[in-house]
């Protein structure tokens, strides 16, 4: 079973809601930034690739994948920093992704270098669950679990076929829109939350527009997790290298507050 | 070669299109769906659809004869099929006004659009001056600059211009915001976008809206030659003026099609959008197909001197038309196209659009090879009036 597997059910049975925390690769001292976030009590890691026409993301993650760019990341530099994180964490990794890097790369490699650097778990943010058939058996095949999105738009239908395809668990979207931090919660999303989780076997975690304690006050007790992406690489980019680390662990004990 | 009854069901033309947007606009595109399947041989919807093409739009579009500029080429018979005499100058339009029919029986009572020439946000923001409707279009900033009428007339036309300031600033990253705020507005919005791109069903819904170019061009032709084209030819952005030229024509086994792609200033990634010599299969804004980028799969910046073909990727039945070989797809350069455009204002008296001058440019240096008695279709799909500036700037005078 692989990390991500074995934290929901931990987080299960301790009955606690995780937090997830996203980062842009390349952005800052990534390598650094992962062990701040562990440390501030981040159950998961997020490893954002930065792509170069980002459609679901909002300005902060727009800017911080043209400042990664810019900086030369690679595909392969996801893999060095998954490598180093391993070398003293057993902390889940998630790659995040668009489509396009990654079929670049070749679906199979991908997955050879994902799994060999302990990668645990993959998100495509433009590979829709109809689709999931394209990349899920390479994954399978190296035992990296499969993960896509439900949206507040997902129809029942859609919603059952994303419980199928989801290996790990399924990332609901909690709102309209790009990422970005937002200061109020989607008035919709507990409604709908509760309804979506009715409808599914899969853990649930709740990310877009989650920046503050009140978000996971609100959230704690309707999910298995959130996720919190931009408010954490905005820390980051908010003022010198130095600093990086300690402003973006800040964030995840400012919104678990423990 | 029968025409094709593609693409499937699931929105693949072979291997290339599908659907690969973010969760929160698969709704949207099986709601367009459903609605567009409705609405193609809705008898209703159709003759709402004819009588603005003809009365509004002025449908048909002429066929002329351009024999002098044919003397030039090589001496085949050379007809222009007139997109450029339609009402906002473009084939644009047809498709703009379709898509905006439908968006109206959908209730949705905004519009986006992306645009890089400027002539698909002049012809979306027209038909939603006409229909009563909401126009938001974005626009990269460079193309902003070298389209500044367009941007004027878009804004007499009471649509919103947002410049888009992200990436290479041209229509690539117009289209990315369009997206973005579609993902945001799904609900009440609907977000026409100006060629063949896109996730499924735009290809098939763009294709059916231009293929009437292509409908009135064989029946022009039958009627002044007695005879269908030997060669039809289209410059290739998304590759929509293209597809409405040869989708109808597709059936007849004996005529070779030839599109043409932006050569820019060379053959360095960067320097030019031809997607079949420098492109590799990928995934762009919701389909797969041949896709300028480099090694690691980001998007590469292009370059041409035409904003309309200055674009990454190519509409995914123009990949598939490539790849078994039914279409020829070749490049023209810069400079070739701008030789293009100014002889066929003086021998002809008709302004190319720079995009069309990419189909006239080819066919310049080209021709001889065609054989002078065979009869040859060239797609003007706009005129060249919104690049008179740029022009004027770039000659010095
Ligand atoms: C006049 C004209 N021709 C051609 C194009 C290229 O688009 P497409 O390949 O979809 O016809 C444009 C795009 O803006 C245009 O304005």
């Amino acid at each position: 079973m692989n990390r991500v597997r074995k934290l929901f059910q931990r987080l299960k049975t301790e009955h606690r809601c995780g937090l997830i925390a996203y980062i842009t690769c390349g952005d800052g001292p990534t390598i650094e930034i992962i062990r701040a976030l562990e440390d501030a009590g981040a159950d998961a890691i997020e490893l954002g690739v930065p792509f170069s026409d980002p459609i679901a993301d909002g300005p902060v993650i727009q800017a911080a994948a043209m400042r990664a760019l810019k900086n030369g990341t690679k595909i392969s530099d996801i893999f060095t920093i998954a490598r180093a994180v391993r070398e003293r964490s057993e902390i889940p990794l998630i790659a995040f992704s668009y489509l396009n890097p990654v079929l670049r790369h070749g679906i199979e490699k991908f997955a050879d270098h994902a799994h060999a650097a302990g990668i645990d778990s993959v998100l495509l943010t433009d590979l829709p669950a109809e689709a999931a058939a394209e990349v899920k058996p390479a994954f399978k095949a190296k035992g990296l679990g499969s993960i896509f999105l439900l949206a507040p738009t997902s129809s029942d239908a859609r919603i059952a076929v994303v419980d199928r395809a989801s290996d790990d668990f399924i990332y609901y979207v909690s709102t309209m829109g790009v990422t970005g931090a937002r200061s109020e919660l989607d008035p919709a999303l507990l409604t709908r939350l509760d309804e979506v989780r009715a409808q599914v076997r899969k853990p649930l975690a709740v990310g877009f527009g989650i920046s503050k304690h009140e978000h996971f006050a609100l959230l704690q007790d309707r999910c298995d997790a959130i996720v919190v992406g931009s408010a954490i690489v905005r820390a980051v980019a908010d003022g010198d290298e130095i600093g990086a680390a300690t402003r973006a662990g800040e964030i995840v004990r400012s919104i678990r507050m423990i | 070669m029968k025409r094709s009854n593609l693409p499937d069901r699931r929105g693949y033309f072979g291997e290339f299109g599908g659907k690969y947007v973010p969760e929160t606009l698969m709704a949207a595109l099986d709601e367009f769906e459903t609605a567009y399947r409705g609405l193609r041989r809705d008898r209703a919807f159709r003759s709402e659809l004819d009588d603005v093409l003809r009365d509004f739009v002025g449908r048909p579009t002429a066929l002329t004869e351009a024999k002098r500029f044919a003397e030039l080429c090589g001496g085949m018979r050379l007809f222009l099929k007139r997109e450029d005499l339609n009402h906002t100058g473009a084939h644009k339009i047809n498709n703009a006004l379709g898509q905006a029919l439908i968006a109206k029986r959908m209730g949705k009572k905004r519009i986006i659009a992306e645009t890089g020439a400027g002539q698909h946000g002049v012809a979306t923001a027209t038909a939603c001056a006409l229909l009563g409707l909401g126009c938001v279009v974005y626009m990269g900033e460079v193309d902003m600059a070298r389209q500044e009428l367009n941007v004027f007339r878009m804004r007499l036309l009471g649509a919103e211009v947002v410049p888009v300031t992200s990436g290479s600033r041209t229509l690539k990253d117009a289209i990315n915001e369009a997206i973005r705020d579609w993902v945001t507005n799904v609900r009440t919005t609907h977000y026409i976008i100006g060629s063949v791109l896109g996730p499924h069903p735009y290809p098939l819904v763009v294709r059916d809206f231009q293929s009437v170019i292509g409908r009135e061009a064989l029946a022009q032709l039958r009627k002044r030659t007695g005879s269908i084209p030997d060669v039809a030819i289209a410059c290739v952005g998304g590759g929509s003026n293209a597809i409405g030229l040869f989708y109808e024509m597709l059936k007849h086994d004996s005529i070779r099609f030839i599109g043409v792609e932006a050569g820019g200033r060379g053959p360095n990634l960067g320097d030019h959008a031809a997607r079949f010599s420098g492109g590799a299969l990928g995934v762009l804004h919701g389909t797969r197909s041949m896709v300028l980028q480099d090694e690691f799969g980001q998007i590469a910046e292009t370059h041409s001197i035409s904003a309309g073909l200055d674009y990454p990727s190519i509409g995914p039945e123009h990949a598939y038309l490539q790849q078994i070989g039914r279409v020829e797809y070749y490049d023209c350069s810069d400079d070739l196209a701008l030789e293009a455009f100014h002889k066929l204002s003086e021998c002809e008296g008709i302004i190319p659009a720079l995009e069309s001058s990419h189909a006239l440019g080819w066919l310049l240096r080209n021709g001889a090879s065609i054989g002078s008695g065979k009869i040859v279709i060239v797609n003007l799909s706009g005129r060249g009036d919104k690049d008179v500036p740029q022009i004027a700037a770039l000659e010095g005078r």
